[in-house]
């Protein structure tokens, strides 16, 4: 089956490439509105990197929560306070040192959390649907996290309703 | 047809002589050739019907002149279509413009790949199935906003807005109802979930002696896939009165025919699905059998489900009048989102007990 | 499951050789005559005035976000109401215990929704409490 793995490496690359260049896109763009547009095809390529890795339901929870929701969401924020940087009385320059501090921040933390990480190597299993794992252990061992995410939406609601009501207020 | 493919790569010798990932990509391609194909002659002989139909139940007779009867109309509409001239604008944005209707287009023949035809006539039964099909969703609503954006027209920002809004809002309680039935099947693929019905009417999911809340989450799944397709009564992104012809105002030629192509799949996907849920799928009322007869009767059976709820969905574009952008959003929100919420509970609850 | 995959890339393939190799081929049939008319913005024959890009309503805003809520609802369901079944399976206890605990996460899923309805985040013109809005209902025109 060498011929699966040549096809498998040729879509990982292709998916890499994609994600790559739109994210570089989404961080290097002038306009907000490209960024967001070029950011759904880095989510997209995120989603292709979970099904390559046999997470099924992961990956479609990617487009359906992150490409279909925030993006949306981020879409319509943007068309609603579409100005420009220099509109908003921000300095470029202000916004690069801070943006560099938090995103070298994050990486530091991010090597931090990987040199802490046990690595092991799994070996590789036939590939098996996820979902009803998923399902199961939320349900059993992961009881207390699902149920709070549902009042944490709950708060999310509330703290949605209370923004929305501030701004028609003004 | 992964069957299929297996099937063959151990019994004909002469493919095992090439990789089988040739083998695979090549059947894989004939496959998904033979769905567009047919989606492509469905469009078409839907688009004739609509204008009949919408002809008769006015009183007139719709295209007359192109062939006997202008059945030849759409085909001409088409060549019309594909000679026409290419434009886009200068003023608009280039790139998103191109790519909206590649995205639109890929969201509505995507679903395919799960569809199943009749038993054994499907390309593959993905695990997550009906979640698949939900997640496509997002590439519509993104070429959508892209379109309108792109195009740097108000009307068609405006409907490009509508449409997404609309879309996201009728997510939701599609997403539910087919929660409902896998409350019951205990299966997100479309076989797992209609196998579990039986072949006699009363032993679907939209009979009320199965269970009523399926009965309440079936009507609820084709009203959200009405307003997700953007059908009377919910067609409001392209009101054509109030917003010229929403998010696809300034394409032309065969870019405006992709859009067309897409809308039209969808509708087909949202009946298809309906009918695969809650309408039995192939166990219809055509009698059981066995081997290639039992998959010609079971795909006329889809089929014929399938067509019927188009059917509706045509009737319904001559009967009702639009809703308000107002009422739309209630109607989603404050509707059918607690009401398949509540039929949710119900379900879980009569599965629980009986 | 790569074979599932491998159907959605060709498919994607497929969309895209359809998609742009028919407007590659229908460059040879078509016309091309640009005008200076034809290139502008369809505006019902008005000539256009202004940037399309401007900034829209809040309404849109507040439907995504509640959108986007019920939305994570709608995902977080997905795999605990798959295993519902397979939870009968194996005892009617278990199952209703299961059909508790999912009861409990719709439950306040419910209580958000009244919530927002209450508030008027569900609403499109939000009539009662901004004055803005009031006047909007009151003169249309």
């Amino acid at each position: 089956m060498a011929g699966k793995e040549i096809a498998i490496i040729i879509v990982f690359y292709v998916t890499c490439g994609v994600v790559v260049i739109s994210a570089l896109i989404a961080v290097f763009a002038r306009s907000v509105i490209n960024a967001a547009f070029a950011l759904f095809f880095t989510l997209c390529g995120m989603a292709g990197f979970y099904f390559l890795l046999s997470a099924d339901f992961l990956a479609i929870v990617q487009i359906v929560v992150y490409a279909g929701g925030i993006l949306v969401l981020l879409l319509f924020g943007i068309l609603l306070t579409h100005r420009t940087l220099e509109e908003l009385g921000i300095e470029k320059r202000t916004t690069y040192i801070a943006g560099t501090i938090a995103g070298l921040a994050f990486y530091l933390i991010l090597i931090f959390i990987i040199a802490q990480g046990l690595w092991h190597q799994i070996p590789p299993k036939p590939m098996a649907p996820t979902t009803a794992t998923i399902g199961r252990l939320l349900l059993t061992k992961y009881l207390l996290p699902f149920e709070i995410s549902s009042v944490t939406l709950l708060a999310a609601l509330i703290g949605s309703a209370y923004l929305v009501r501030r701004k028609e207020g003004k | 047809m992964r069957e299929l493919i297996e099937y063959l790569l151990t019994h004909v010798p002469l493919l095992t002589k090439v990789p089988s990932i040739f083998v695979y990509a090549v059947f894989i391609l004939i496959g998904a050739g033979v769905v567009l194909g047919y989606i492509s002659v469905m469009v078409i002989i839907w688009v004739y019907l609509e204008r009949k139909v919408a002809g008769h139940i006015q009183a007139r007779y719709g295209p007359m002149r192109v062939g006997p009867h202008g059945i030849l109309q759409t085909i001409a509409d088409a060549i019309k279509l594909f000679m026409k001239e290419d434009i886009i604008i200068p003023t608009s944005h280039k790139v998103l413009f191109i790519i909206a209707p590649f995205l639109v287009f890929f969201g509505a023949f995507a679903p395919f790949v799960v569809l199943p035809y009749s038993e054994s006539l499907y390309l593959s039964k993905m695990n997550v199935g009906v979640f698949y099909l939900l997640a496509l969703t997002a590439f519509e609503v993104i070429g959508i906003i892209m379109a309108g954006w792109g195009s740097n027209n108000k009307w068609a920002l405006y409907g490009g807005m509508r449409h997404a809004a609309q879309m996201i809002c009728y997510e939701l309680p599609m997403g539910i109802s087919v929660l409902t039935v896998v409350v019951f099947t205990g299966s997100l693929t479309l076989h797992g979930i209609t196998n579990a019905q039986g072949w006699l009417p009363w032993q679907w999911f939209i009979s009320p002696l199965k269970s009523p809340f399926t009965f309440i989450a079936g009507f609820v799944f084709y009203i959200a896939g009405l307003a997700a397709t953007k059908r009377v009564p919910f067609d409001l992104p392209e009101a054509e009165s109030e917003l010229v012809a929403g998010y696809h105002a300034e394409y032309s030629g065969m870019r405006f025919a992709f859009f067309f192509l897409a809308e039209y799949t969808a509708m087909y996907l949202v009946c298809a699905v309906t009918s695969l849920l809650f309408l039995g799928g192939w166990n219809g009322p055509l009698p059981r059998a066995q081997g290639w007869l039992g998959n010609l009767l079971g795909l006329i059976n889809v089929l014929s489900k399938t067509y019927f709820l188009l059917f509706v969905m045509l009737w319904l574009r001559w009967t009702l009048p639009r809703l308000r952008i107002d009422q739309l959003l209630s109607t989603s929100l404050k509707y059918l989102l607690p009401i398949s919420l509540g039929a949710l509970l119900g379900a879980a609850i009569q599965s629980a007990i009986f | 499951m790569l074979y599932d995959f491998a159907n959605i890339v060709v498919f994607l393939v497929l969309t895209g050789v359809l998609v742009f190799g028919t407007l590659l081929v229908g460059r040879l049939v078509r016309t091309q005559k640009p005008t200076p008319e034809k290139n502008t913005i369809y505006e019902c024959g008005e000539p256009p005035f202004g940037s399309s890009w401007v900034r829209y309503n809040i309404r849109f805003y507040n439907i995504a976000l509640v959108f986007l809520i019920f939305d994570v609802e709608v995902v977080c369901l997905f795999p605990v109401i798959l295993v519902l079944q397979h939870f009968k399976l194996i005892s009617r206890t278990l199952m209703l215990v299961a059909v508790g605990e999912v009861a409990f996460f719709v439950v306040v899923l419910v209580i958000a929704l009244i919530y927002a309805w209450h508030k008027g985040a569900l609403d499109w013109l939000r009539a009662p409490e901004s004055p803005y809005s009031v006047e909007e209902s009151h003169n249309p025109e």
